[in-house]
């Protein structure tokens, strides 16, 4: 049973004068077995949580916490909260030339699990999970990310989150850019996981689309730096007939009266 | 201007000479399609654009209406045709002229590298001598060192590859130094007969003063890798002109892998016999504390329909490791159909180290079907680094796993696996032992 808890996270990116604050105040709170959707439009902050949350140096965080289990997540190394049991699915997944799948994988499992795991039986997982996704066996030769479409890319990251099984994974609009056969082939894929074990899940999108596919327990709607309203799968079902504007509206309105009273 | 002093970069600094696809900061990340290479595999030749128009005449992105051809490039038998050179001229002006001229003032001499050969069924190894019409026929040297090299050398030995051949492995040359004060001169033309498939390989190894002119004549329909590796031993001084001669769609592979010697100076030049010619220039360099690495290279489409694939690659550390990577490519007005891509990334892995980067592409046809160049010279790449850090790889082990797969990218061309080994395992000693990443690879049958 893993807990991971944010509080007041507060995140700028760029230095000194040009600093800009993108997250302004994230509260949330993600169980084992829970699966957590965070919704909101371009610019709002989501992928900026995503990273914030794997350690990327390109953030700074100005204020908060995040722990996982009570560990301050944000004193770990990017490698030490990996090993501590978070997994972030990323958008954009980064080419590795000369680094082929099968190498990195294993280098990966190696590091999480601290002990190189067994040959025959690391073999036979690589290979169901890779089945299981759809995804040709000629993929382990290749080099990391280099030269994959975009649903390629997609399902290595969830190969890794298969195979890596962390306690609380994040995904980073893992739908965008995918077609239907993809997008239905990742996410029976987070499902497996969501099924088999203690997964916490944070699904952060854009679009209502994945979630026909994984249904979540909570949605949080992510506006301008924060969460802004929470609620059931239902929530979802209210931006994808009304969108975000009334969100953004509230959030410009408020921003303008928070100018006007300085 | 063209040179940057990365010794002083920042972290993931990137720096870049006279182009148009500047090395990828780690804060414009967080894009589409961006990676481990500094820019788009393919660039259209309308989006070349005029930025980065550094150095007169260098970069020139003709338009509709050229404003004139770039002057031709001097070529000689003669080596008085060139003058003695000062290092203020434009092909000589990255080369420490003091070290260079033992080769450049070296006498005529007998000298000679011991050659050990692995001949294949089908190819066959002679000579000619001076004023055989071969040597008429080859391309002409384009600075004086190669002039008297070709003038020295006298004959040529010659590799013939039947027409039609296919050899059931490579024709290997190992050709070592002896370490004698003498410049060895030299000349060798490969050629290789039509639809014959071929891979040549030049392992130079040892102690040597060596200044090696080779041809290699590409005949039509035929697929020709010629593979070169520097590992001299250390001071060592290595300058050569490599020419190719691309047959009517003919394929030419060229790997050169320079990781020895105090100085080598390599000039690669690539010419088109016929229409669909392909030429792929891959390279790798190393450079070590005060080496001296120094690739030019110039691939000249003046016929339609052809192809050139240029990627090279190096790393540099230590006090006064020095690299020079030169790409010149030009398309005449007649080369129409023209597909181009070069490519040149440098890694530098500690302070004190030096890397020059000069792509220069000149069109002078708008009728082509994509050009394009890209440089980049930093320290490592903060978001692969990221990447396999958030797998739970420690940094250290990242960063290795990050520069072997930098040099394996190229190295992996050459497509001799005992020779890939051996490089790989050249280059991992020199950066240190790795951890066994690869002691137990993965199968995925």
């Amino acid at each position: 049973m893993s807990v991971l808890e944010i509080r007041d996270l507060h995140v700028t990116v760029g230095e000194g004068d040009d600093a800009k604050e993108i997250l302004r105040g994230v509260d949330l709170t993600v169980r084992s077995g829970e699966t957590h959707a965070i919704m909101g439009p371009n610019g709002s902050g989501k992928s900026t949580l995503a990273y914030s949350i794997a350690g990327h140096p390109k953030y700074t965080v100005t204020g908060g916490t995040v722990t996982l289990d009570g560990e301050d997540v944000l004193a770990m190394s990017v490698d030490e909260r990996a090993r501590a049991g978070l997994f972030l699915a990323m958008q954009y997944p980064v080419e590795v030339p000369g680094v082929s799948v099968s190498n990195f994988l294993r280098t990966a499992a190696t590091a999480i699990k601290g002990e190189a795991p067994k040959l025959r039986t690391w073999v036979k997982d690589v290979k169901s999970e890779m089945e299981l996704l759809e995804m040709d066996s000629a993929f382990a030769e290749r080099n990391v990310n280099e030269g994959f479409s975009g649903g390629e890319k997609k399902r290595h990251e969830i190969l890794q989150m298969r195979l890596l099984k962390p306690a609380i994974a994040i995904l980073d609009e893992t739908d965008s850019g995918l077609d239907v056969d993809a997008l239905r082939i990742v996410s029976e894929g987070v499902n497996r996981t969501r099924e088999e074990g203690e997964i916490g899940v944070l699904l952060i999108t854009h679009y209502t689309r994945i979630l026909r596919y994984i249904k979540p327990d909570f949605v949080h709607v992510f506006v301008a730096g924060k969460v802004v309203e929470e609620g059931g799968a239902e929530l979802a079902d209210k931006l994808e007939n009304e969108g975000y504007a009334a969100y953004v509206k509230d959030s410009n309105e408020q921003a303008a009266a928070e100018v006007a009273s300085a | 201007m063209t040179d940057q002093n990365t010794g002083t970069a920042d972290l993931n600094t990137g720096t870049t000479d006279l182009t148009t696809q500047p090395a990828t900061l780690a804060s414009e990340l967080f894009a589409p399609g961006v990676g481990a290479q500094a820019g788009p595999p393919t660039t259209p030749a309308s989006d070349t654009g005029t930025a980065g128009n550094a150095s007169p005449g260098a970069h020139s992105h003709g338009g509709p209406t050229p404003t004139g051809s770039p002057p031709e490039r001097l070529t000689s038998t003669d080596p008085d045709v060139f003058g003695v050179p000062t290092g203020r001229e434009e092909t000589w002006r990255f080369t420490p002229m003091k070290r260079i001229r033992p080769l450049l003032d070296g006498a005529a001499s007998d000298a000679s590298l011991t050659w050990a050969t692995d001949l294949p069924e089908g190819v066959e190894l002679t000579s000619v001598e001076a004023g055989d019409p071969l040597l008429k026929g080859l391309p002409e040297p384009v600075d004086r060192l190669a002039a008297l090299t070709r003038q020295r050398a006298g004959g040529a030995a010659v590799v013939r590859v039947a027409k039609e051949a296919q050899l059931d492995r490579p024709v290997t040359l190992g050709l070592a130094g002896t370490g004698g004060d003498d410049v060895v001169w030299s000349q060798l033309v490969v050629e290789v007969g039509a639809f014959a498939k071929a891979t040549v390989v030049l392992d130079h190894t040892g102690p040597a003063k060596y200044s090696g002119g080779v041809t290699v004549l590409v005949g039509d329909g035929a697929q020709v890798t010629l593979v070169s590796i520097q590992d001299w031993a250390s001071g060592s001084v290595h300058g050569g002109q490599y020419d190719a001669v691309v047959g009517r769609d003919a394929i030419y592979k060229q790997v050169v892998v320079t990781l020895g010697g105090d100085l080598v100076r390599l000039v690669s030049n690539v010419q088109y016999a016929g229409t669909g010619g392909r030429a792929d220039l891959f390279g790798v360099y190393f450079s070590d504390e005060t080496q001296h690495q120094e690739h030019r290279l110039w691939v000249d489409h003046a016929v339609p329909n052809c192809t050139s694939n240029v990627l090279y690659k190096g790393a540099l550390q230590g006090e006064g490791a020095r690299t020079v990577w030169i790409g010149d490519v030009r398309i005449r007005p007649a080369a129409t159909g023209t597909e181009t891509y070069e490519l040149n990334r440098n890694l530098v892995l500690t302070d004190g180290a030096r890397a020059d980067s000069v792509p220069n592409l000149e069109i002078e046809t708008g009728e082509i079907v994509s050009a394009g160049h890209a440089s980049a010279t930093g320290r490592f790449d903060d978001e692969q680094l990221f990447y396999l850090c958030s797998r739970g790889i420690d940094a250290e082990t990242a960063r290795r796993l990050v520069v072997r797969g930098f040099f394996a990218d190229v190295v992996q061309n050459i497509g001799i696996d005992a020779i890939q080994d051996r490089l790989m395992g050249t280059i991992e000693t020199r950066l240190g032992a790795l951890p066994g990443l690869d002691e137990q690879p993965v199968e995925v049958a």
